[in-house]
């Protein structure tokens, strides 16, 4: 009698334990897929090919991804990296921060992965990871990939300056790198000088004021053009200017754009307005900015157009439909080199993914597609 | 880092089935043992009388605050925390329902309670009868708090259900109290030491001594120092099915001492007094997210805490009086060594200070009618050598008005909550001042005859304040913030039963279900770039959700009782803001099933205990894709204790193994959790 009851109430709780069990199974694992959509018509002649972005992903989420948009198929392809490479520990990486094609191999600046990756263009494949502490862009030349880095050394309290790394493109190693300012942001090169910007955002109450010059045949700094604080974009149009911006100290001095003449390494024109990001093609410069408004106490948003022959502002806008009240945050901007339709992207609120618009020359929404989170740079494939 | 492949799945059901022999054989074992052990009978030693009264008054069904609280209360206490596998309190509280504990892996992780889904900094966490503030993050680390002192945690969902308490215990959305060990002296005794160590799995050594001591026939003190010290290394795995790899986190270790004082009394006139001293110091390495080609970490972090706490309370007559002062000063010291500015390796340095005091005024107007009048008064400064801080300073002052009617069969309390803030900074604007009025309705009532059953019901309408970091934290722009309301509705009921005679000696069950709604939900919301956000009253949130919890006891046979424990939880917590790109979406880390299941086996000096806890499926940001998904995790812990004497002393040995399984999950994303690992105690009473 007892042994019964006894075993009755063995059985109950096998019963709760397995019930526990099975209903909490986990789902196999596999690698992050990739989503296809079509987006647009086929265009299997197209001139350009398609587009990567490279998607940051939030900080410590290890969310950077990689998109692509195959003009010859109309087919936009969401998280492509980890299906094509699915043996990678923790993919793509945690905040990817630039991108950029040269020859046959696709560069993607991860910064807090601390590497590079090198794929190739065409599918995507890892080729190699090159190692860089705390990397943030990168540019080509002659054969050479240049990449910014906030620290080159991480660790050493007297050694706050950042470096430009000189990498091979052929063997894919890091050849030398050249101590610059303090967290240097973006580059750029005219003939054999690299202008790099330096922002010394580490130290907000000494933030750095210069633009390094890197002489390209001795890889050393000879110059250092003062400009204003805590710059970050830097572009060069092809007159031979660069168009920088200083984001100010976000307190009592504002967002600025400089333009620097190569040819005399000096600031020949300020504009008063607040530039997050610009893209320049041909005699346009495309930008939006934003910024802090104390009395609605939130961002207000502008976005412009600027002719760099004469330097002057445009009245025209490349938004013209209204879309740009449906962009919570313009976070990346890359104009179609041939057809002249502007990409914008908006990253919402950072956690959420993004969206892509493609406006034509007359700024009228052409379509948008859903990105992965925080879309943010762009990279044209031609071959 | 090293590579294996494993073929996971298969491992994983021959595990359960294993189990489920374990399960069997184990209880067989027992129960022939109990057979043989019968024919010893009259050998009955001092223990099994003991046992034997035990008996006695489980069978007499006690009706207790669980039962009768008007809002839901979750208890755990004495024995029952003595036989969890748990550490600190953050491991105790996982066994409660409706309650996600966000922990970030390892001993020194950071480990906070979120109730009901309203977010971290709506729980308030009580120390003998005094709140644990952080008015910088309004968080408190729960991993911090050892267990070794406490006697029992609450839980209650709303507030206390008893109006006679401080302001402050009607001021947040759920409330969470730790009771330290009080003095209790056998008769004949005027000393009591306990002394215990603890060790195992991340090099954990945990020394402990707790002294308590009659010091005349009203004064009681107790002393209790703990030391802990822990290298924090544990292997864990990350793999997509395809890579897999094992990894040793080891940026996890901490020290930590504490020290604590308390001296308690009873004046002439029956009134009771208390002093509190608390001392708490840590050095710890900060394991920041595993991603991408980032597995070590250089952040460190150092915490000093200290507080004093008094209280003193007193009867005259109808009339009775409740006064409480507490004085806090936190330092923590942050070093990042990955951030070199002008003026070295990034470090700063923040100080909290708070001033706090309440005087709680009770009314008997009849015999089923008590008022209460409550007011608080705190005051908080932070002070951080950051660049351009505002160094801000609150003052909060907190009525509140409550009145409470008994009858027989129905219980209603009411109270209406005042809140005066007046922020004040040394530079930059500081936040509006802000008045609010908040009030909670509770009942209680016994529809039937049977004591057995209550139904129960609460509204409460709350909210809280912004912090110090949601609205000075420098380099930000600055945002006019409103406080974070709640609203919150339950329903519910308890049930208990007992037997008499039968192997189930008690069977217990509540369940709730409820409707809570946060609105004005303070958010990060970008700023023009990654590194620079602005906080702002954005998101609605909706939460729907039933929590259950089933106790049972039984008496196998004379020798051999066993308890189980079944909490259950289903809940959708929603984004309800029809702007939200995540619009209906569940919000982040709130899985829809969750629970956990306890059962516990005494036998003589035996006792085994077996635990279950389960989070389902959930995302790790707003919106619900397969990038975000996170997989469900479930983990089984066992605990072997010993109960013995040598000269008359109670010697206790514990021995744990916890995550049986030896399951890879994360609670965080990215922040890995242990595998498999190992606890042993040794405790020695005097």
């Amino acid at each position: 009698m007892k042994k019964n009851k006894l075993l009755n109430a063995i059985s109950l709780v096998l019963l709760i334990t397995t019930v526990g069990l099975t209903v909490s199974c986990r789902k196999d694992l596999k690698p992050v897929p990739e989503q296809q959509e079509s987006l647009l018509p086929p265009d299997p002649s197209a001139q350009v090919k398609g587009f990567y972005i490279v998607n940051e992903g939030n900080m410590n989420m290890n969310k950077a991804s990689l998109d692509y948009l195959d003009y010859t198929t109309g087919i936009y392809r969401r998280n492509i990296y980890n299906e094509v490479n699915p043996e990678i520990v923790k993919g793509l990486g945690d905040v990817g921060n630039d991108i950029g094609v040269y020859g046959s191999k696709l560069y993607v600046v991860v910064n807090v992965s601390n590497k590079i990756e090198v794929l190739d263009v065409k599918t995507g494949k890892r080729i190699k990871q090159i190692n860089i502490t705390n990397c943030r862009y990168i540019t080509f030349n002659q054969g050479k990939a240049y990449v910014s880095a906030y620290l080159g050394t991480v660790g050493d309290p007297n050694a706050p300056l950042g470096i430009v790394a000189q990498i091979d493109t052929g063997s894919l190693t890091e050849i030398k790198r050249v101590n610059v300012g303090r967290q240097p942001e973006e580059m750029a090169i005219v003939g054999q000088k690299l202008y790099v910007a330096n922002s010394g955002g580490y130290s907000p109450q000494k933030y750095e004021r210069t633009v390094s010059v890197i002489d390209l045949n001795t890889f050393s700094v000879t110059k250092q053009i003062d400009v204003a604080i805590n710059l970050h974009r830097l572009k060069a149009d092809k007159y031979g200017d660069l168009y920088v911006t200083s984001r100010g100290n976000y307190f009592d001095i504002p967002s600025k754009m400089f333009v620097i003449d190569t040819k005399t390494d000096q600031v020949k024109k300020t504009f008063n307005i607040a530039v997050n990001n610009l893209a320049i093609d041909g005699d346009v410069a495309y930008y939006y900015g934003s910024e802090w408004n104390y009395n609605e106490a939130k961002y207000t948003i502008t976005y412009g157009m600027l002719n760099v022959k004469d330097e002057v502002i445009l009245n025209q806008k490349f938004i013209t439909d209204g879309t740009e009240k449906s962009i919570t945050i313009p976070y990346g901007i890359a104009v179609h080199p041939i057809t002249r339709e502007v990409l914008v992207t908006d990253a919402k609120n950072y956690v959420s993914p993004g969206t892509l618009y493609c406006f034509d020359p007359s700024g009228k929404k052409k379509w948008s597609v859903t990105t992965g989170d925080i879309p943010a740079h762009f990279a044209f494939v031609y071959k | 880092m090293k590579r294996s492949k494993n073929a996971f799945t298969g491992v994983k059901s021959i595990f359960f089935t294993f189990l489920a022999i374990i399960w069997l054989g184990m209880f067989m074992a027992v129960q022939s043992f109990a057979q043989t052990d019968s024919i010893k009978r009259n050998t009955t030693d001092s223990v099994n009388k003991v046992n034997q009264l035990k008996e006695v008054q489980i069978r007499k069904i006690k009706i207790t605050k669980r039962q009768t609280s008007s809002t839901p209360l979750q208890i755990l206490s004495g024995a029952e925390l003595e036989k969890l596998n748990s550490l600190s309190v953050a491991d105790a509280v996982r066994f409660f329902s409706g309650v996600q504990l966000k922990d970030y892996g390892g001993i020194g992780g950071l480990k906070t309670i979120n109730v009901r889904s309203m977010g971290t900094n709506h729980t308030a966490v009580f120390y003998d009868g005094v709140q644990l503030g952080n008015a910088q993050n309004g968080q408190v680390d729960l991993g911090k708090f050892s267990l070794d002192n406490i006697e029992e945690i609450e839980l209650y969902n709303g507030q206390k259900s008893s109006i006679f308490q401080s302001a402050k215990g009607f001021a947040s959305a759920s409330s969470l109290y730790l009771t330290s060990k009080q003095p209790d002296f056998p008769a004949g005794r005027t000393q009591k030491i306990r002394a215990s160590v603890k060790g195992g799995s991340f090099g954990l050594i945990n020394p402990s001594l707790l002294w308590q001591s009659k010091i005349s026939k009203n004064v009681y003190s107790t002393l209790s120092a703990e030391y802990k010290n822990a290298n924090g290394k544990y292997k864990f795995r990350s793999t997509n099915g395809v890579y897999d790899t094992t990894a040793v986190r080891k940026d996890g270790d901490i020290e930590t001492m504490r020290l604590e004082l308390g001296l308690n009394g009873v004046l002439p006139d029956s009134s009771k007094w208390k002093v509190k001293l608390y001392g708490y110091k840590d050095n710890q390495g900060l394991p920041g997210a595993v991603v991408n080609n980032v597995f070590a970490f250089s952040q460190r972090m150092w915490n000093k805490n200290f507080f004093a706490q008094s209280s003193y309370e007193k009867n005259v007559g109808k009339y009775s009086l409740l006064a409480t002062a507490k004085y806090a000063n936190d330092n923590q010291r942050y070093l990042n060594p990955d951030i070199v500015t002008v003026d070295g390796l990034q470090e700063n340095n923040f100080h909290l200070q708070e001033i706090y005091v309440s005087l709680a005024n009770k009314f008997k107007i009849t015999n089923y009618w008590d008022v209460v009048l409550s007011t608080d008064y705190q005051r908080n400064d932070l002070n951080a050598d950051l660049y351009r801080f505002s160094y801000p300073v609150r003052n909060t002052i907190l009525t509140a008005l409550a009145t409470q009617f008994r009858f027989a069969k129905f219980d209603i309390q009411a109270n209406l909550l005042s809140t005066l803030k007046y922020d004040k900074t040394q530079s930059g604007p500081a936040d509006e001042n802000r008045n609010e009025l908040t009030p909670t309705v509770m009942l209680s009532w016994q529809p039937f005859n049977q004591k057995e059953f209550r139904l129960r019901s609460f509204y409460k309408s709350i909210f809280r304040m912004p912090t110090f970091n949601d609205l000075y934290y420098t380099n930000y722009g600055f945002t006019v913030l409103k406080p974070e309301y709640t609203k919150q509705y339950d329903l519910g009921f308890t049930y208990i039963k007992g037997y008499e005679g039968r192997i189930l000696s008690q069977f217990s069950i509540q369940a709730d279900a409820y409707y809570n709604k946060v609105k004005n939900k303070i958010v990060a919301v970008p700023g023009n770039s990654q590194a620079r956000w602005s906080m702002q009253n954005l998101g609605l949130v909706e939460i729907k959700g039933i929590d259950v919890n089933i106790q049972s006891a039984w008496q196998l046979t004379d020798y051999i009782n066993f308890t189980t424990g079944l909490t259950y939880t289903y809940q959708k917590a929603i984004d309800a803001d029809k702007t939200s790109a995540s619009y209906k979406d569940l919000i982040p880390y709130t899985p829809i099933h969750s629970g956990s299941f306890l059962a516990s086996a005494a036998y003589r000096n035996f006792s085994m205990n077996y635990s279950f806890i389960y989070t389902g499926e959930r995302y790790n940001q707003s919106t619900n894709n397969v990038y975000n998904y996170v997989q469900p995790w479930y983990t089984h812990d066992l605990a072997l204790h010993c109960n013995t004497k040598i000269n008359s002393r109670e010697i206790r040995l514990t021995a744990e193994i916890n995550n049986l399984l030896n399951q890879d999950y994360e609670v965080i994303t990215n922040f890995p959790m242990p595998g498999r690992y190992y606890r042993f105690g040794l405790t020695y009473n005097y």
